[in-house]
Order: structure tokens, then sequence, then C-alpha cells
């Protein structure tokens, strides 16, 4: 794409996603309705992934939407609106730690400028940091999808890795379903083993039935079930 | 033979002590007797056949001790005319006592306790007299002081007691302080600890001197001075008196045997055997005639005003020593060791017999609710004046050969020293027949004072307590006579040998053999003055005491408080080392050390940890605020570079 | 001026910041900080993204995936345990949750 796109759009299009990024970021932490909390954070999400799409991942970005926006933050919300939450008004202690907290903020924000000022480049790509970031698109022969290269990795060098993310995955959806499942009392439902460990003699009794006579009340028999 | 005598009591102690619950009360008490009656035989035979045929010191080795760089001490017995008869009378005194006590403490739950302890210091004693050496003589110095501590507080239930023996303990030990450091400057002069040699060097250090903080000291005076404070305490001389009369705490047969006849003379003998090193010390010498001739005095005083029957006899020892220690102060050894021998028997005649008294008044002690009583113990009666006529000094009675003299080589001598303990000693003469025969008035003659049923129950002791009287008051009456020209008289040279060192030039006792005139019946005169007003006092004219009394009362409270000595030392130095120690303990101990070591520590443990924990809110952002804080901390760290 | 990665990593950075006050400085519930836990996950990506592509190498973009999964995962977790403990405590409001003081 960015080979079609003139470099002043992307630009523009950058700071764009950039600003609206960095302030939902802001209204994520200080809205007062978890809701819109949460709601901004997918609009953070959405501009991440345009960003990614002007660097040229758009599989990531893809990915991103799919996983974060459309698993994660609709889990989000979903336990937003169960756990009735009620609004709140901004406690006093707010302002409390907004000196201090500021103060660190300022020296973490210094620290990262003087690292960045004084960042040593390995010689032979001076200039990397300066050059603009046109992703390397290849043309011709050979060209590959962002999609097919990363496949081309993960599947043969870091597939050790991958296998492990999968169960990783396993182990958090076994691990959340542990933690919440939890049986209602007065649900029925079936008990399929005890169905399927039901014996003839539980359920069926042959009666001799004389002609004309009816059929006494049964006893119960052997080992009813329900 | 030697062995025997000073081991037997040992054995016996150790199997009445041990023993005791098993072989009974009869059984210790026949297995301590028997054993000091044998010792006492031995010990008739040994100073007859071994010891007088010899003109030199002979010496029993047992075993070595300390083998350390120039320190060479052995376990040895010295057998010599000094040790000979300081063996006689500890085993005979002893001996009695054992056979008294058998009666005297009849009844009493203790027993084997008692008996064992009696033969424990009989051994300690027998070790001290015979001692080869300096270590030796302490070792049997330390051992007769725990067992007068022993012996004092035997009735460990009654607070007096212990507070009694405690006393006699400390002051004891102040003294052996100076007896230790008398004993390390021997060592320092001479350089050996045996007896031997140490005499054999003393004429060659009298010019010895020791620095001392920058002053030259006279080394051999000094020595002496030191170990002659060992003395004052044992003696109980003034200043290190106070413990004696408390003394009196402890059963009767104790201070007849400790506090009369031999634990008490143990200064005496010391200073006697001695002899050698303090004759080539004048200034020692000096001092122990001024001690001893101001005790004398000074205890005779007291023991006018007392109203307890036993410390009236205990300050008559007290001033006793007196005399025996001024005597050696004039170099008269021999007499002193005269007087001891004879004082031994009549002391202890005397405590025993006022343990008859109080025996049969069922425990009363005070005089002066006593009375009339010669009738009711007519033994008893008899044996006390004996006992009291020889202490007064009267002719014939062994006293009165003893004690003048001791007087004539005070006066003979010709040193200020030797007159000023001869007018003290005149004065206490009159003084000492003064109480004595106050003691008798007051005890046996007269309206009774003691009320009807004490009176109603006194009778006679048993023929057990009786019999050792009867022995002390032979030796009471007669010793003096026969063995006087052995002990001070014409064959005193022979009898003595090399075993006491009297110089020429101080020879009082060759002397008083020349003296004439009044100045020898001065002393007799005295005693006779003292009979006399005690009879005054206490017959004629019994209203005289308590008018005197009440004329000069600042006079008679002086007296009768002991010159309050015990309130001065009570001031000065019992209340100053409890608030020294309380200051110590509480402030010292409890505030600074403790509260900078364990108690500081564990205060300061749990205020960190109680500080510290305040940083577990329980907040997660608060931690996740410190991590942060943490990570800020890392970066800045590597940012600059090392 | 052109991008460059300085303009990527700043975006970075201030997505990072803001994800890390958030944590303490929200006075709210506690969803409040599961949310900055993803912004800072978010930021990071963006990183490893930006220079995966200014270094020309294709292995940021594999970690980057990688973290989206770990990220969704503990996001599960996260929320089953609020879940969990909103049913016993009944409150969900940080100045509530303090049982492990100290």
């Amino acid at each position: 794409m960015t080979d079609t796109v003139p470099v002043l759009l992307q630009t523009i299009m950058f700071y764009i996603f950039a600003v609206i990024a960095v302030a939902s970021g802001v209204m994520v932490i200080s809205s007062r309705n978890p809701v819109h909390s949460v709601l901004f954070l997918i609009l953070a999400f959405f501009n991440s992934a345009g960003l990614f799409i002007l660097l040229g991942a758009e599989f990531l970005a893809m990915i991103l939407v799919i996983v974060y926006v459309g698993a994660v933050a609709v889990l989000f919300l979903f336990v937003v609106m169960m756990l009735d939450i009620d609004f709140v008004r901004l406690r006093s202690g707010f302002m409390r730690y907004l000196p201090i907290g500021a103060l660190i903020g300022g020296i973490l924000c210094a620290e990262l400028i003087v690292i960045f000022g004084s960042w040593a480049i390995a010689p032979g790509i001076a200039g990397l940091k300066a050059a603009p970031m046109t992703p390397a698109v290849a043309h011709g022969v050979g060209a590959v999808t962002n999609t097919r290269a990363l496949g081309d990795l993960i599947y043969t060098r870091y597939v050790l890795a991958f296998q492990i993310a999968g169960l990783i995955l396993l182990v958090a959806m076994i691990g959340a379903i542990v933690l919440t499942l939890r049986r209602r009392p007065d649900v029925r439902r079936q008990r399929i083993p005890e169905q399927l460990a039901r014996s003839r003699v539980q359920s069926v009794a042959v009666v001799k039935v004389p002609v004309g006579g009816g059929v006494a009340e049964p006893a119960e028999p052997a080992g009813a079930g329900e | 033979m030697a062995l025997a005598i000073v081991f037997l009591p040992l054995l016996a102690a150790a199997i009445a002590g041990f023993f005791g619950r098993t072989i009974g009360d009869r059984g210790a008490q026949i297995v301590t007797c028997g054993a000091l009656l044998v010792s006492m035989a031995l010990g008739i035979a040994l100073f007859f056949l071994v010891i007088l045929p010899h003109a030199e010191a002979q010496s029993v080795p047992i075993a070595s001790w300390i083998v350390s760089g120039g320190v060479d001490v052995e376990w040895a017995l010295r057998l010599d005319t000094l040790s000979g008869v300081m063996i006689l009378v500890v085993t005979i005194v002893s001996a009695m006592v054992h056979v008294y006590s058998i009666g005297y403490m009849a009844g009493d739950p203790g027993i084997p306790r008692f008996m064992s302890y009696l033969s424990l210091f009989t051994f300690f004693m027998l070790m001290l007299v015979t001692a080869n050496n300096f270590v030796q003589l302490f070792f049997g110095w330390e051992g007769v002081g725990l067992c007068s501590y022993l012996l004092i507080g035997f009735w460990y239930d009654r607070p007096t007691a212990d507070a009694a023996a405690i006393k006699a303990f400390v002051v004891n030990r102040i003294g052996d302080f100076g007896f230790a450091l008398g004993i390390f400057a021997v060592f320092v002069i001479f350089g050996s600890l045996d007896f031997t040699t140490v005499f054999a060097k003393a004429p060659t250090a009298t010019h010895t001197v020791i620095d001392f903080l920058g002053w030259q000291v006279g080394a051999l005076p000094l020595a002496c001075i030191l170990l002659f404070v060992g003395a004052m305490g044992k003696s109980a001389q003034i200043g290190l008196h106070t413990w004696l009369p408390d003394a009196m705490e402890g059963p009767t047969p104790v201070s007849a045997l400790i506090h009369a006849a031999t634990m008490v003379t143990a200064g005496v003998f010391m200073v006697a055997r001695l002899s050698p090193l303090f004759e080539y010390a004048p200034l020692a010498l000096a001092v122990v005639g001024v001690v001893g001739g101001t005790t004398a005095m000074f205890a005779a005083s007291i023991g006018m005003a007392q109203n307890d029957i036993k410390r009236v006899i205990a300050y008559s020892t007290c001033s006793q020593l007196g005399y025996m220690f001024f005597a050696a102060g004039v170099s008269a050894y021999m007499a002193a060791m005269f007087h001891l021998f004879t004082h031994a028997f009549f002391k202890a005649l005397l405590f025993l017999g006022a343990g008859s008294v109080i025996h049969a008044m069922g425990g009363e002690q005070d005089m002066r609710r006593m009375g009339g009583l010669w009738r009711k113990i007519p033994i008893t009666y008899v044996v006390m004046w004996i006992g009291a006529l020889s202490l007064s000094g009267i002719p014939f009675f062994s006293g009165y050969y003893s004690k003048d003299t001791i007087l004539a080589a005070a006066w003979a001598s010709g040193t200020a020293v030797g007159r000023y303990s001869f007018s003290l000693g005149t004065l206490a003469a009159f003084m000492t027949a003064f109480y004595s025969f106050r003691l008798i008035f007051m005890t046996f003659h007269g309206e009774t004072r003691a009320d009807h049923e004490t009176m109603h129950h006194a009778h006679e002791s048993p023929w057990v307590m009786l019999i050792p009287l009867f022995v002390l008051a032979g030796g009471a009456a007669f010793a003096g006579y026969f063995t006087e020209a052995y002990f001070v008289g014409d064959l005193r040279q022979w009898f003595w040998h090399h075993s006491i060192l009297v110089l020429p030039q101080y020879n009082s006792l060759a002397a008083a053999g020349h003296l004439s005139g009044i100045i020898i019946y001065v002393p007799l005169m005295a005693g006779l003055l003292g009979i006399a007003t005690a009879y005054l006092f206490y017959i004629a004219d019994p209203a005289i005491p308590p008018r005197l009394a009440a004329q000069y009362r600042a006079v008679y409270l002086f007296l009768l408080n002991k010159w309050y000595f015990d309130e001065l030392y009570d001031r000065l130095f019992v209340h100053t080392a409890f608030t020294l120690g309380d200051g110590l303990w509480k402030t010292g101990d409890e505030r600074i050390i403790n509260g900078l070591g364990p108690d500081g520590i564990a205060a300061a443990t749990t205020e960190l940890a109680r500080e510290a924990s305040r940083a577990q809110t329980g907040y997660v952002y608060h931690y996740a605020f410190a991590m942060l804080i943490g990570v800020v901390g890392l970066v800045t760290w590597y940012l600059f570079p090392r | 001026m052109a991008v460059s990665l300085a303009h990527y990593l700043t975006v970075s950075a201030v997505l990072l910041t803001l994800g890390i006050f958030g944590i303490f400085l929200n006075r709210k519930n506690v969803i409040i900080i599961l949310m900055s836990i993803e912004l800072m996950l978010l930021a990071v990506n963006i990183n490893l993204v930006a220079f995966s592509v200014s270094l020309n190498d294709l292995a940021g973009q594999v970690f980057a995936m990688f973290v989206l999964t770990v990220a969704a995962a503990e996001a599960a977790i996260g929320l089953a345990i609020l879940v969990i403990y909103f049913r016993n405590r009944g409150s969900i409001q940080v100045e509530d949750i303090h049982m492990m003081r100290g």
C-alpha cells in the first residue's frame, strides 16, 4: 500500500491514528463510566490496528481486531455489564497520588528521553533511526504476503513457541472454567453415566398377568434410579 | 602417725557427712568422737615421742601440688614444737567438744551434720598448723573460715544465724584478702613459698624494697603487715572484730571450739610461725603490738556492759587474743603461745560451762534473768569459778602464769609500743577480772531473777557434758603451773628449739626474767581490784550498777553498743556497697547493658518490623506503584555509566 | 517530516506510560487495572512491530503475535478471578480490596 499512497497521506494518517489512540488511552483510565472505558479501549485497539496497517503488518492488524477487539474487549464488556458496577464519584484520593505520580512519571519520561538521545547506533545501520518507515514490500517473483511470510516463520522456526502458546490458551480456558463454574442446586440435568449404568433388573419387571385380572401396583424395582 | 592425726578427722567427717542418714545420730557421734579421741591420743604420743626428741623441724611429705614456673608447692606436714603444741591444743579441745556435743545437741535434728562439720573443722585446723608452706597454710586458713560459716549458720532456719554466718565469712574474707596479698608479697620477695626456704632467706631480705606507685616501701614489713591483716580478720582484732560477737548465734560447742580455742588462735599461731620473718620487720611487730594492745582494752571494756552470757565470753576472747598479739609484738612469741595454750583450756571451759548453764536454764542466755543458780547446778558452778579465776590471772591458776609473763615482757621490752601495751593490758586485766566475776555473780549468786518455771526445771547437765568440763578444768587449773618452765621459763630454748626465732636484741622474755620491783605485781593487783569491784557492784550493793549507768548514760551506751562499730561499718561500707550494687544493677545492668543489648535489640527489631509492615497496605495499586518506583530506580542506576 | 521509527516509539512510550498510570491512579474499580494492562501490552506490541519493520526482521511480528496470545489468556483468567471475587465480596471497589494488609 505504501508505495501507491503518497507520503503526505501516510503521515497524516499516522498522526490521526496516533492522536486518537493516545486520546482514547487517556479516556480509558479517566472515564467515570466503566462501560465507556471499555468502549474507549476498543477504539484504542482499532487505531493501533490502523497503525499496524500503515507499517505493513496487515496480518497482525487483523488479528488485533479479531482477537483483541472481538474477544477480549467483548469479554470485558460482558463482565462489566454482569457485575453491575455502580457509577462512582471520583473519590478524593485521586488527588493525593497525583503529585508523586506525576513526579515518577516525569522522571520516567526524562529517562526515556535521555535514552533516546544517547542511543548508540550500531555501525553500518546508521540512519536507521531517521529513515522513513517504509515497509519493505517485495515485488515481482518471490513476493509473499505478510501472512504467508509469518506462516513460513511460525511453523518452522518458532513452532515450539507456537505449540506452547496453544498450551497456554488451553490452560487459560480450563482455569477460567474451573474458577467460575458453579452448579445451581435446583436445575435439573441429566446424569449420563448413571443413565448408561442402568441395568435391566433396575428397569423392567416381568409379571405374569392372569386372564381378566389386572396388574397390581408394581413393587419398587430394585435399585430404581430417579 | 602424723598423717593419721591429720586425716582421721577428715575421714570421720566424710563418713558422718555422707552416710549420716544411714548410720544415724548415734553412729555419727561414735565415729566422729572416736576418731577425734584417737587423734588426740596420737597427738599426745606424737608430741612426746617424735617432736620433742628432735631439735630440727621434721617434714612428712604427702604429695606434690603445684609445679608451675617458679611456683613449687607441695602437700607436706611440718612437725616441730610449735605445730606440736598446736596439735595438742586442737585435738584435746576438739575431742572434748565432740564429747560435750553428744549431750548438748541431743534432740537436734541435724546431729550427723553437726558432728561432721566439727570433724571437718578439726581437719582444716590441723592442716593449718602442720603446714609446710604458705599455700597449705592458706588452704587450712580458708577451710576453717568455711567451717566457721557452716557451724555458725548451723541452725539455718534462723535468719539471725544466717546473717551472722555471712557476716563472719565476709569479714574474714576481708582479712583473707590482706593475707593473700601478703603471700604474693612473700613470693615476690623470696621467690618461694616454702617455709624452710623463706626462713633461711629472711635475714638477707631486710633491705628489699618494693616500688609502689613511685614510693619505695620496705618489702618485708609490708608483707608482714599484710599477713597480719589476715590474722586480724581471723582473730577478731579491732577493726575486723565485728563478726565474733554475732558468731555466738551458733551452738555453744561451736563457740567453744572455734571461737575460743582454735580458729581465732590461728592468727596468733601464724605470727608465731612466721617469727623468723617478723623479727626482721620491726615496723610490722610494732603494728602488731599496737593493734593487740588496743584490742585487749577495747574488747574488755565492751565485755563489762554486755548482758548475754555468751557475748561476755566472746569479748573476753577478743580481748585475750589482743594480749597474745601484743606479746608477739614485743617479740615474746613464746609467751603468746603459752597464753594461747592456757587460754584454750580456760576459755573453752568457760564456754562449755556457759553452755551447761544455758542447758540448765532451758535456753535462757540473758544474765539479767539468771541468778541464784549455784545450788541448782553446783558442778558447773565450781568449774566456772576455776575458769574465771584462771582468766582473771589469780596465782596458781594457768592464766596467771601466762598473762603475767606477757605483761612483764611488754614492760621489760622497754619500747614505746611495749609500754603502751603494758598500760592498756593492765587496764584490760582489771576489766577482765571485773567482767569475769560479774558473770559469776550475776549468774550464780544472789536472788534469782528467773521465773519460777525455769528455776524449777534447772538441773545439772548429764555426765557426757560434765566429763569434758572436768578435763578442761584440770587443764585450766594445772596446765600453767606445770608447763611454765617449758613454755616461757628456763627450759624454753630447749622446748621450742628452732620453731620460734627471737633475735637477741628483742629478747623481751629474758628481760622479763630480770624485772624487779613493784611492777611485777601490778597485773595481779589489777586483777584482785577487778574482783573486788565486781563483788561490790553485784553482791554488796547491787544498786550501784544501775545508778552508774544512769549517771554516765552516754558512756554506758557507748560500751553497751560495742563502741558503735557495727553502726559505723553499716553506714560506711554496707550502705555504700548496697547503694553501689543497686546503682550498678538498676542503671548499669538493666538500663544500659540490657537496653543496648538484648532488650534494646529486641525492641528495636519489633519497632523496625512494625514500621516495615506499614508498607503492606493490601492495595494492589500501592504495590504496583512500588514496583514502578523500583523500575525507575533501576533505570536510573543503569543510566549512569560506571 | 517523514514518519520515522522515533514517532512510533513515542506513541508506544506514551501508551505504556498511560497504562502504568492507569494502574495506580485509578480509584474506581479493578477492571480499570485489567484494562490498563491491556493498554500496556498494546504499547509493547506497537513497539515490537515498529522495530520489526525498521530492522527488516519478521521475528518482531512473530513475538507480537505471541504477546497477543498471552494477553488474551491473561485477560480471561483475570476476569474469571474478578468474577469470583465479586461473587464472594460483593464489591470490586479498589479501596475495599485490602485483605492482604500486613
